[in-house]
């Protein structure tokens, strides 16, 4: 029962400047789950996108071979109608339509001419059911937080006939509780028959579900290791990805924050106007300086709102309390002030929220602090502005042939890199982090964290949102967790347990 | 690499911007051709450039409109409008009611004044009441036609008889003394022509300098000195051609003003880097600390500002202001812009491909004209070219870097 239903053999695919995948080939055995890894860059989405047919037949070098014949797709829908459905990194769902339109986008339930929309919102329940996702087929995709959006990504792709199922990074915006029911139905979707390929950064999961896993680094195939010879374990997965050993993926203290506090919210409540209803409630937290605090919580509690209704009020919702920085109330009505003041908000969703997609690794770094770079902050000196760009680069180890590169064109992580470059570049006091490790590898994860703790050793404070619970455990010197709207806790980092934190944001 | 090599790569990264130049080159050859030489007679080419004004400052402004996703359809009627209330400026009461007897020096900052006011009007329908601008300046356009025709009922067309105001669409800069040499050319122009080919070498030396010190990736000797030189032979046979008839026109003064000012502001401000990375992810922008609202006032102002100079450069030129003043320009603009390479998905565009794009447009006009090609067929070429220049812009643009 060894069946090959997919092999890639030797492929290779060049874009200006980089090679992608060089040589790699790529085996999955028909029924079973197969994990991708590898460091960010590594060329793990960009294998996928040949196999989908993104990149078409003729654009790379190398064979396909699926279900026992050689494929060659020009285009999306030709590796559709062979069965393998793709949900991509950056989600791909259309905002302003509903859930139910989402799902059956593309082949739409037809009564002659006219679609059916009964039968079409009736499918639609069936295939969230599958995905367990408790919500109405009506609402509208821009309603719904980042983790229900990825699994009615799910959705829509069990919607088609699949047998080769493609999850790029499906997990990366889930919280744990998502996270596992997501693993949970790749596994029942692999009794009635399904093939997965799944490609994550979070080792835990793919030790948990992997039958097989295929490590990439630089664009080549490093090895293949299964889980039913022992092969596959936490070290073996980070020795072959980065190359060396990480013993410990948070570095440890290295200094006791002060006991100042530099910012402070009391009676903090917010009203979202445009979905009219209120999202904080009495919200009352701290910041010491030197400090890393991490706000804990399901998707959806509120904590990019909180830091958003901090950070300038983007979305102007209706706020009601006190803000203190440093000790002095402020009130902060753009970004600009929070900005100027220096607070800063490296938001979760680069690609809506962070980066300009269309403008280049520079323009991107610099974008919040242009006068920086600018004689008298009107002219920008270009020569400084690559200077900088080159700097972070380095400091940040982002994988670009240039910093002329548009972002569009980098790996995930390397963009999340790009995004906290261009925060680090305004040099805040305290710096809110949303979902910083998204998406990223554990190398520049390690990488990331030794970044933080080397912040506020400089006196830097920050306040990090995280799902991940070893993340905000590892990091944290206290703990808030938030709820509803509310904050319904505070530990600290010694009395913190997974435990405590799910206890109370699920409370 | 060789020196090929390096051509080759330079060609295949920039074909989009070389593009729209190479499709002027092309479009001025066939006319030439076709028309013996009247084509690019100095006559020729000195009213093609007076022609291009009013359409070009629209399109320069446009191309910013279009950066940051907005689109604004009032600008030619606004154009009219205001070239009318210029005209009534200076208009004599004694001969027209309504004349204001006010010098040209007043009521040309009074017109680009109001036309500022106007584009502010626009964006506050758009930035605070969040109306779409395309519903928003297709009201105005609604708004300002029913305005010239209002200001222009008692007396149908406004002659006006300032000669410094109709010297802007129609005179040229003064000579220096003639001292004898070069009959029949026009010096200064020359002089101009002399002097801005130093300053561009000036300044691209300096610029390669700056770069080296920096040791950044700079163009081989060979490669540099031979861009120069093209851009030398370029401005040289223009002004050449220029000087052969009139001189430079204060039309081309106030265009050539005009662009290098909006180029220097776009390409090399902090101002104009906002302007791009509001049009290339709005959300972002505003998480940046930019104003999205801010920008779209000083966007919409900036066009209302040309859209009355374009009211004053088509007003001067016909020494009158008429009913029908300002019709189509908006459409005009809008197409130069698109030919010159901006995007419609927002945060791509050049201020000088908009100006090439009107270029191309007024040249296909002319050299039609003097083909003697009726206006249906016309509007038929000028459309197809329209859409072969965006087809050829969309094409283009994943192969670039
Ligand atoms: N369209 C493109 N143009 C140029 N380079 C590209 C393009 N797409 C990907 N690359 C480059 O190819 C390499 C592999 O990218 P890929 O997206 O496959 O990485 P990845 O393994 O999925 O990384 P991550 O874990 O960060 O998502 C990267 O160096 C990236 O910069
Ligand atoms: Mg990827």
């Amino acid at each position: 029962m060894d069946i090959p239903l997919l092999e890639m053999r030797n492929i290779t695919k060049e874009f200006p400047g980089v090679k992608a995948l060089d040589n790699v080939s790529f085996r999955v055995t028909k029924g079973e789950i197969h994990c991708l890894v590898g460091e960010n860059g590594a060329g793990k989405s960009t294998l996928m996108k040949v196999l989908s047919g993104v990149y078409p037949f003729g654009n790379y070098e190398g064979d396909i071979l699926f279900n026992g014949e050689e494929q060659h797709f020009r285009h999306i829908s030709d590796s559709e109608k062979a069965g393998i459905a793709i949900i991509y990194q950056e989600l791909a769902l259309i905002p302003e339509l509903t859930v139910y339109e989402n799902i059956l986008l593309g082949h739409e339930i037809k009564n002659g001419f006219v679609v059916d929309w009964n039968e079409t919102i009736k499918q639609a329940g069936i295939m969230l059911q599958k995905v367990k996702l408790d919500i109405n087929p009506a609402a509208k995709i821009i309603e719904l937080g980042i983790g229900k959006q990825q699994l009615v990504e799910i959705a829509k792709a069990l919607s088609k006939d699949v047998k080769l199922l493609i999850l790029d990074e499906p997990t990366s915006a889930l919280n744990e509780k998502d996270s596992e029911n997501l693993l949970q139905l790749l596994r029942d979707l692999k009794h009635q028959g399904v093939t997965s390929i799944m490609i994550s950064h979070k080792l835990k999961e793919v030790i948990s579900i992997a039958d097989t896993v295929t490590v990439l680094r630089d664009g080549k195939t490093i090895c293949t290791l299964s889980k039913k010879a022992g092969e596959v374990s936490e070290n073996a997965l980070i020795k072959n990805m980065v190359g060396r050993e990480i013993n410990n993926i948070y570095p440890p203290k290295k200094h006791i924050p002060t006991k100042d506090v530099i910012l402070e919210v009391k009676n903090w409540n917010a009203r979202n106007p445009a979905l009219g209803r209120d999202i904080l409630k009495d919200v009352n937290f701290k910041l010491n300086r030197g400090e890393i605090i991490g706000l804990a919580g399901l998707i959806g509690s509120g904590r990019t709102e909180l830091a958003l209704s901090i950070f300038g009020n983007p979305d102007n919702y209706q706020i009601k309390g006190e803000l203190y920085l440093n000790g002095k109330q402020r009130k902060f009505n753009h970004p600009r002030d929070a900005i100027d003041s220096g607070v800063s908000y490296v938001s979760e969703d680069r690609k809506g929220d962070g980066l300009i997609m269309i403008q280049d690794v520079k323009q991107n770094i610099s974008l919040a602090n242009l006068k920086e770079l600018a004689s008298q902050g009107l002219v920008v000196d270009n020569n400084a502005e690559i200077k900088i760009a080159n700097k972070y680069k380095t400091e940040l180890n982002i994988k670009t042939p240039t910093v002329e590169q548009k972002v569009s064109n980098l790996s995930g992580g390397n963009q999340q890199k790009v995004c906290l470059g261009k925060w680090l570049f305004v040099k805040p006091n305290v710096l809110i982090l949303d979902e910083p490790t998204r998406g990223i590898d554990v190398g520049a994860k390690f990488e990331i964290y030794t970044i933080m703790r080397e912040l506020v050793r400089q006196g830097m404070s920050i306040i990090m949102i995280s799902s991940e619970l070893p993340e905000v455990l590892g990091m944290s010197d206290r703990i808030y967790i938030v709820a509803s709207g509310r904050i319904a806790g505070e530990l600290s980092a010694q009395e913190a347990t997974q435990e405590k934190i799910m206890h109370l944001a699920t409370n | 690499m060789g020196f090929f090599g390096t051509a080759r790569k330079l060609m295949q990264q920039n074909i989009r911007e070389y593009g729209m130049y190479i499709a002027l080159f092309v479009i001025m050859i066939i006319f030439t051709i076709t028309t013996n030489g009247t084509f690019i007679s100095s006559r020729n080419i000195v009213n093609l450039v007076n022609q291009t004004g009013y359409i070009a400052v629209l399109a320069i402004g446009m191309t910013l409109i279009i950066i940051i996703r907005h689109i604004d359809l009032s600008v030619g009627f606004l154009a009219g409008f205001l070239g009318a209330i210029a005209a009534l400026g200076m208009a004599d009461s004694n001969v027209i009611a309504a004349g204001m007897n006010l010098p040209v020096y007043v009521v040309i900052p009074m017109t680009l004044t109001l036309g500022i006011l106007a584009g502010l009007i626009t964006a506050f329908l758009v930035a605070q009441m969040q109306i779409p601008s395309f519903v928003a300046s297709l009201a105005g356009w609604l708004i300002y036609r029913g305005a010239i025709l209002v200001v222009t009922e008692a007396t149908g067309t406004i002659i006006i008889n300032d000669d410094t105001f109709n010297a802007i669409g129609n005179g040229f800069i003064p000579d220096i003394p003639d001292i004898g040499i070069l009959p029949g050319i026009h010096k200064l122009t020359l002089i101009l022509g002399v002097v801005a080919i130093i300053l561009m070498i000036f300044n691209e030396i300096n610029d390669r300098k700056k770069k080296q010190t920096y040791n950044f990736e700079t163009l081989p000797t060979e490669m540099f000195a031979i861009k120069l030189i093209f851009i030398s032979a370029i401005i040289g046979a223009v002004t050449w051609v220029l000087a052969g008839y009139r001189g430079l026109s204060w039309t081309a003064v106030v265009v050539l003003a005009v662009t290098l000012i909006y180029h220097f502001v776009m390409s090399q401000t902090v101002l104009g880097r906002h302007i791009y990375a509001i049009g290339g992810n709005p959300d972002a922008a505003e998480l940046s600390g930019i104003s999205v609202k801010r920008l779209i006032y000083v966007v919409f102002g900036s066009m209302g500002m040309l859209s009355a100079l374009s009211g004053i450069l088509f007003a001067s030129r016909l020494q009158s202001a008429t009913t029908t003043a300002g019709t189509l320009f908006e459409l005009d603009a809008i197409a130069a812009a698109y030919v010159g390479g901006v995007s419609a998905a927002g945060g791509v565009g050049k201020v000088i491909g908009s100006i090439i794009g009107a270029l191309v447009m007024t040249s296909l006009t002319s050299g039609m004209n003097l083909m003697g090609i009726g206006i249906s067929y016309q509007y038929m070429v000028r459309g197809a070219v329209l859409a072969a220049a965006v087809i050829f812009d969309v094409a283009t643009r994943n192969t670039g870097k």
